[in-house]
């Protein structure tokens, strides 16, 4: 599904990702963890196109078609979704305005016609349920005001809303108390499928109790350096990931 | 939703000024120049009574010794008002009596701006939709005003200004330069000399509108100023929706628009008047070309609880200059104001409203939301005031600028007099740029960049666009998105 190849990236004249090379296959959860400053968020704004990242060497692909050369928006409407850490608030448009739009956008690029207004209402209706999002909420500006849990489960919703085929999570369980982020999980794992693969960016091993990953990888100075099952990230949650970040060195 | 839908497909497809087009049909000229002369010209051609004439010609006077104003954040070459036509108009011998005596290349021309001017037309649209009234100006003259005879039967009268002469003198005579007296201003008295046309209203006492009413300006001719003139009066307890649509064709010259706006509010009567303004901004690279707003709009709540509320939308003209005010005399009286002002490439914005309190208990609201892209420059200029009498006055004001890209400015100029200890006046404003990380936010969930930016834009707007009458807020929402097409990236 998810296939990078030594990929170097650069923000300005740094260099911040060095040869990283990762597979994800479809089906699958991995996990990316790491310490500070290891390139984890670089390599998800990198995948997802944002400006200001350049790509030096290497290549990304997700069934086995190019995703650099894309335009954000071409990369999202291929099923490339980002849940943010730090999601942006849209002064004075609803979320369901907002999220309505995207899902549009995403079906014309793909050449379907648009959702209808009750399957969307419908559907909205239902993921909120299930993330105990109180639908009210939904017709407020997105993310404006919102607390940091409510953000994140905005972002989950988005997700289930616009059903994307590869996921990156990045730091999605950070300012989330403990009932959110079983929320959050459950909503995540909810989207496990066999035709659809996440990648899972954290510093802690918590959020991994609740999505269990196929895979955990170590990131330290933009390459991956270790890999193994999830008992890796037990490991590393005992031993701390000083050994990575001197090897890496 | 279907707005959203509608303004990213309208910047699809257009790219650049949709309203350029120049209308070929015959015209007749004024003389070029201005002189006590084509004041008289003017006043002959559209057989005013003498004592329009005089009232002109005393304008007149007044304006040859008056000096242009400099106070604003604008600048221009100095106008030669010697070099321009003070009257033109589509030539036919008389006026027409029915639109199939009107030229049909005119009918075109309000065809493609997309107003409908065949009642019938309108009629046969949706059932249950709402109708609106127009009159359709265009250069110095009204060419047609539709739904006359449905208005008359519940006593409104609507139609041009100079047919208003004519046929009611008395009303004229009572209230025209009642709100802006001749020599209020340079503009509004040059306004007063020549004033060609403009739209006239009279809602009687009780009496609630049935329709919209609207008017549609147009310039065509090359090298001609337009100077409107609009007078809306809403006797006691009654209320009417007005709405002026403006557009003009692609030239290289700049052309003055100098147009006077009188509203007359009494006791517990209520006007919404709305402007979409789109004139030829002028060319987006080199900044050639363009009208100058330079337009004065007042209303005066005359009497205890009228109220008036102004909504704009100005995303056209090379320089807007302008501030809808409100007079509130009456006691409990109320004045509200809506702006949307978008400048891009070389535009330039100097606009704002003043809310005068006279009256006890007079309440007034300002949002404002200022955009600025390209090499332009938005200011928004308002004063708040209230004399010695108007205890419990009370305003609230929100002055929003957002910045698109790194060679544009805005600017916030607020005035506030409070000369009573029981005024409560609050002033809010921020100025945000339309960052980067929300434009990637949006087409990371798919949105390209134009989309993400109309999206974002019209959030930012969206607490004026509520303001405006349905089928006009899809309007203007779609000319906010054009006006600022290109602008990132």
């Amino acid at each position: 599904m998810l296939s990078i190849n030594n990929l170097h990236a650069s923000v300005g004249d740094k260099p911040i990702l060095k040869g990283l090379t990762l597979d994800v296959p479809a089906g699958e959860v991995h996990a990316i963890m790491g310490p500070n400053g290891a390139g984890k968020s670089t390599l998800s704004y990198v995948l997802t196109g944002r400006d200001g990242y350049e790509v030096t060497d290497g290549s990304a692909t997700l069934d086995g078609v190019d995703l650099l050369g894309q335009e954000p928006e071409e990369r999202a409407a291929r099923g490339l979704y980002l849940s943010f850490q730090y999601p942006l608030e849209i002064p004075g448009v609803p979320a369901l305005t907002f999220i309505r739009t995207a899902v549009n956008a995403q079906r014309k690029a793909r050449g379907e016609a648009e959702i209808s207004a009750p399957e969307f209402l419908k559907k909205a209706r239902a993921v909120a349920g299930s993330l105990k999002i109180d639908f009210e909420m939904l017709k407020r500006a997105l993310n404006v005001s919102f607390s940091g849990g409510e953000k994140k489960r905005m972002e989950i919703f988005q997700m289930a809303m616009l059903e994307p085929r590869f996921l990156i999570l990045d730091e999605t369980d950070s300012g989330l108390d403990i009932d959110a982020l079983r929320i959050v999980s459950e909503g995540v794992n909810a989207m496990r499928s066999p035709d659809r693969a996440m990648l899972v960016i954290t510093h802690y091993q918590r959020l991994l109790d609740y999505i269990r990953p196929d895979r955990v990888h170590v990131m330290s100075a933009g390459r991956i350096v270790a890999s193994g099952g999830p008992e890796l990230a037990h490991e590393l949650e005992k031993e701390g990931y000083d050994k990575y970040v001197r090897a890496a060195a | 939703m279907a707005a959203v839908k509608e303004t990213v497909q309208a910047v699809a497809e257009l790219e650049k000024y949709e309203h350029g087009f120049v209308t070929d049909i015959e015209q007749e000229f004024a003389p070029k120049g201005l002189n006590a002369d084509i004041v008289r010209f003017i006043s002959a051609k559209k057989n005013e009574p003498e004592w329009m004439l005089e009232w002109r010609l005393a304008a007149f006077e007044r304006w040859l010794a008056m000096d242009e104003p400099d106070w604003a954040r604008v600048s221009y070459p100095k106008i030669d008002y010697q070099d321009a036509y003070y009257y033109a108009a589509p030539s036919t011998k008389e006026g027409p009596k029915s639109l199939d005596e009107v030229d049909p290349e005119l009918l075109e021309t309000y065809k493609k701006l997309g107003i409908p001017l065949r009642e019938q037309e309108v009629l046969a649209g949706v059932q249950g939709a709402p109708k609106y009234a127009v009159d359709a100006v265009f250069d110095s003259v009204s060419v047609v005003t539709t739904f006359k005879k449905e208005l008359a039967a519940v006593g409104v009268i609507f139609c041009s200004m100079s047919e208003a002469i004519r046929e009611h003198p008395e009303l004229v005579r009572q209230y025209l330069g009642s709100v802006v007296p001749v020599s209020d201003n340079y503009f509004a008295c040059l306004n007063s000399a020549v004033f060609s046309d403009g739209s006239f209203v009279y809602v009687p006492p009780g009496v609630r509108c049935p329709m919209e009413l609207s008017t549609y300006f147009r310039i065509n001719a090359a090298e001609s100023g337009q100077f409107e003139r609009t007078l809306i009066i809403a006797d006691k307890g009654a209320y009417c929706s007005y709405l002026e649509g403006c557009t003009a064709p692609q030239r290289d010259e700049n052309q003055l628009h100098a147009a006077v706006v009188e509203l007359v509010i009494l006791e517990d009567a209520e006007i919404k008047y709305s402007t979409v303004q789109n004139w030829y901004p002028g060319d987006p690279v080199t900044g050639k070309g363009g009208i100058y707003n330079f337009v004065t709009k007042r209303a005066d709540c005359r009497e205890d609880r009228a109220k008036v509320s102004w909504t704009q939308v100005e995303t056209g003209s090379a320089i807007t200059w302008k501030y809808p005010s409100c007079i509130l005399r009456g006691e409990g009286s109320s004045g509200e104001f809506y702006s949307i002002a978008v400048t891009n490439g070389h535009q330039q914005a100097d606009t704002g409203t003043k809310m005068i309190h006279l009256g006890a208990n007079t309440k007034s609201r300002i949002i404002s939301k200022g955009i600025s892209a390209g090499k332009s420059s938005n200011t928004y200029r308002g004063l708040v005031s209230a004399h010695p009498k108007a205890r419990g006055a009370r305003n609230f004001t929100q002055c929003d600028s957002l910045l698109i890209g790194k060679d544009c400015a805005a600017h916030t100029v607020p005035y506030i007099e409070a000369r009573n200890g029981q005024s409560v006046f609050e002033h809010e404003a921020t100025t945000t740029r339309l960052s980067e990380d929300q434009l990637f936010y949006c087409r990371q969930r798919g949105l390209d960049e134009e989309a993400a930016v109309a999206l974002l834009v019209n959030g930012f707007v969206r607490e004026v666009l509520q303001e405006l009458p349905m089928e006009f807020a899809v309007e203007a929402q779609k000319l906010v998105a054009i006006s600022l097409e290109g602008s990132v990236g």
